[in-house]
């Protein structure tokens, strides 16, 4: 990022081939709802449907200038595994995506699109056939072909310098939200909000206002079946500072450092680490990390949808469901000023599989 | 006891060690020090034992396989340590091959004393490298135990200097740029990763990954101080479900190939 050149091409393809700087929305029904002005920071319509692009290209621009033909990724939900075959497509390199077989299944459209991109999808068996065996074996895939593959990892956590990377390519999230925030209400906003699977989207967002001292930060995990039942991906909540994929961060543990499997309903937060940066922003209480459960976040969809023709993905929906409940409390603090500006990381078209199943949908007969 | 005294003792005989490789509980933790020490038997010089572990990077699918029956068997870090202690009672070091986490969460500090007591060698540590390990370092060096770092092929000559400064007892030169699982072929990347060491170090080098007979065994053993074998010893087991002595009678005769492999080297 020292390379001015580098840094332009970067923006260039950002803005004319992603659609960025995204809006920063008012949801005004909304934020008459909850008492508090509530902002939406729609990286739902980047291109690809999420924030996980901004990484992705800037991951694809260093593979062309290290002079490697081939890109590898893991991916959850599909989305980061989308997004850069996406990459792929465009800078003309070779794309291969580890995706745990159990993921394959929930996320069938996502392999599709993935495959029409041009994508080897790999479906990965061992372990919990979830998004860390899919990390494992991106890990050993590269570990053999490094000196002409380039490794995008989808999320902040891994390695360095993985995160450091993640950060600098999604951080223009944060940065053009601080600025279109200051344009628009002459003012810092009180508070800001993210969901944390990995915690691409949320550091994107916060890296620019961890100096504004005034702005509170949230970051809001998945709290699977509820953080008591054990069935959970609520990795700062409830893990334990630990070493998991070369990084030192709270990882879901058991007494002999066995990585326990996690659960959310949403893939993409379905991780038993989180981010290195995340990790360090709650032991120094700079952010506040809550756990979001299934039910709660499962709710923000409906709300999102029927009050502003919005459907979020699930990830969002958990900064949704805790950003809303800040922008409640501020309300009350502060009156109807109070601002809050929610990550809304991706769009919901991927998670319609899962909505059908959770809200009994998509039987035109029985639809009231 | 230092695998380096392994190393010495083959040094003296004008050949490389055999260093043979099974993850401790597989089949079943009677089972591995049973497989340990017929390996023992059949002529490997030093011993290392696989702390199993969910996330194992750095293993191919037959390793992986034998871990995870081995976690499926309900392995715990402290049955490790006590198929440490029997090996270690037939006198070759058994340094234990292990990934960071469990060690830290065991406790550096507690681990380093209760290996050390159990007559282990030291560890072979594939995910943590010299410059991120000052905790591991001061406790292997109070209780007196080896410290292994891996070398690879993409290694700079700058990392290869720092890292077996930091080692004792050997140097692990990984022979490819992969995961673990035996390969057909011999490599040409481990010669010169081994000449770059030696420039570094008086320390052994042991050449890793991929060996999979006594021909590859014999190769490495001409520019190398030591041939490691993990896979194929863990393929015959895992070949052999449920019929222990036929298992064991497979491995004594894989074993010697290899063992008579570092002697004609
Ligand atoms: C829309 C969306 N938001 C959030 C995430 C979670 O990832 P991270 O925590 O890295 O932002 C994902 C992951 O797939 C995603 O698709």
């Amino acid at each position: 990022m020292a390379d001015p050149e580098f840094v332009a091409s970067f923006e260039k393809i950002c803005r004319e081939y992603a659609g960025t700087p995204s809006l920063l929305y008012h949801a005004e029904r909304l934020s008459t709802r909850v008492g508090a002005r509530v902002l939406l920071k729609r990286e739902d319509l980047n291109h690809t449907g999420a924030h996980k692009v901004r990484n992705v290209l800037g991951r694809a621009l260093l593979t062309k200038r290290m002079g490697k033909s081939r890109v590898i990724a893991e991916t959850g939900a599909g989305q980061h595994g989308v997004a850069s075959a996406t990459a792929a497509a465009y800078f003309d390199l070779d794309c291969t995506v580890y995706m745990g077989a159990v993921d394959t299944r929930r996320q069938a459209l996502n392999v599709a699109r993935m495959q029409l991109l041009g994508a080897k999808v790999i479906p990965v068996e061992s372990g919990s056939a979830t998004l860390k065996d899919a990390i494992n074996e991106a890990l050993r895939d590269w570990v053999a072909s490094v000196d002409h593959t380039a490794y995008l990892f989808g999320t902040a956590a891994g390695p360095h310098p993985f995160p450091s990377m993640v950060r600098d390519f999604t951080r223009g999230i944060g940065d053009e939200a601080r600025a279109q925030c200051l344009e628009q209400y002459g003012a810092l906003p009180d508070a800001i909000a993210a969901c944390v699977g990995g915690g691409s989207n949320a550091i994107g967002l916060f890296t620019a206002f961890l100096e504004d001292e005034d702005v509170a930060i949230y970051g809001f995990e998945p709290g699977g079946d509820g953080v008591e039942t054990g069935r959970h991906a609520a990795t700062i909540h409830a893990g334990e500072a630990g070493v998991l994929h070369g990084a030192r961060t709270y990882v879901l543990q058991d007494e002999d450092g066995q990585t326990i499997e996690s659960h959310s309903i949403s893939a993409g937060l379905d991780y038993p680490g989180v981010g290195p940066q995340h990790a360090h922003l709650a032991a120094t209480g700079r952010a506040t990390y809550i756990p979001v459960t299934d039910t709660e976040a499962m709710e923000a969809p409906a709300l999102l949808s029927r009050t502003e023709g919005i459907i979020p993905a699930i990830e969002s929906a958990h900064a949704l469901h805790g950003g809303l409940e800040v922008a409640r409390r501020l309300g009350e603090e502060k009156g109807p000023d109070a601002t809050v500006i929610i990550n809304l990381s991706g769009r919901g078209d991927k998670d319609m599989g899962t909505a059908i199943e959770w809200f009994g949908l998509g039987d035109a007969e029985e639809q009231k | 006891m230092s695998a380096a005294i392994a190393f010495e003792k083959a040094r003296a005989e004008g050949r490389a060690a055999l260093v043979g490789y099974l993850p401790a509980g597989f089949p079943t933790v009677d089972g591995s020090i049973a497989a340990l020490t017929t390996m023992v038997d059949a002529g490997c010089d030093v011993i290392e034992i696989g702390l199993p572990y969910s996330d194992p990077v750095m293993d191919g699918p037959t390793v992986r396989a034998a871990a995870q029956q081995a976690l499926d068997g309900g392995i715990r870090t402290t049955d490790v340590l006590r198929v440490v202690e029997a090996v270690a009672a037939t006198g070759v070091p058994t340094p234990v091959m292990t990934y960071w986490n469990p060690i830290e969460r065991y406790g550096v500090e507690r681990w380093a004393a209760d290996f050390a007591s159990a007559g282990g060698a030291g560890l072979i540590t594939p995910d943590i490298t010299p410059d991120y390990s000052a905790e591991w370092i001061a406790a292997a060096d109070q209780h007196d135990l080896d410290k292994v770092f891996l070398l690879a092929p993409s290694s700079t000559d700058e990392r290869i200097a720092m890292t077996t400064a930091a080692c004792r007892g050997f140097v692990y030169a990984a022979a490819v740029m992969g995961v673990t699982g035996a390969r057909t072929s011999t490599s040409e990347l481990a010669g010169p990763l081994v000449a770059r060491a030696k420039a570094t170090t008086d320390l052994p080098i042991g050449v890793g990954l991929g060996v999979s007979n006594g021909d590859r065994a014999a190769e490495i053993a001409a520019y190398a101080d030591g041939v490691i074998v993990g896979s194929a010893f863990v393929r015959t087991i895992l070949d052999h479900p449920g019929d222990e002595a036929a298992g064991l009678a497979s491995l004594r005769a894989l074993t010697e190939d290899p063992a008579r492999g570092v002697r004609r080297g």
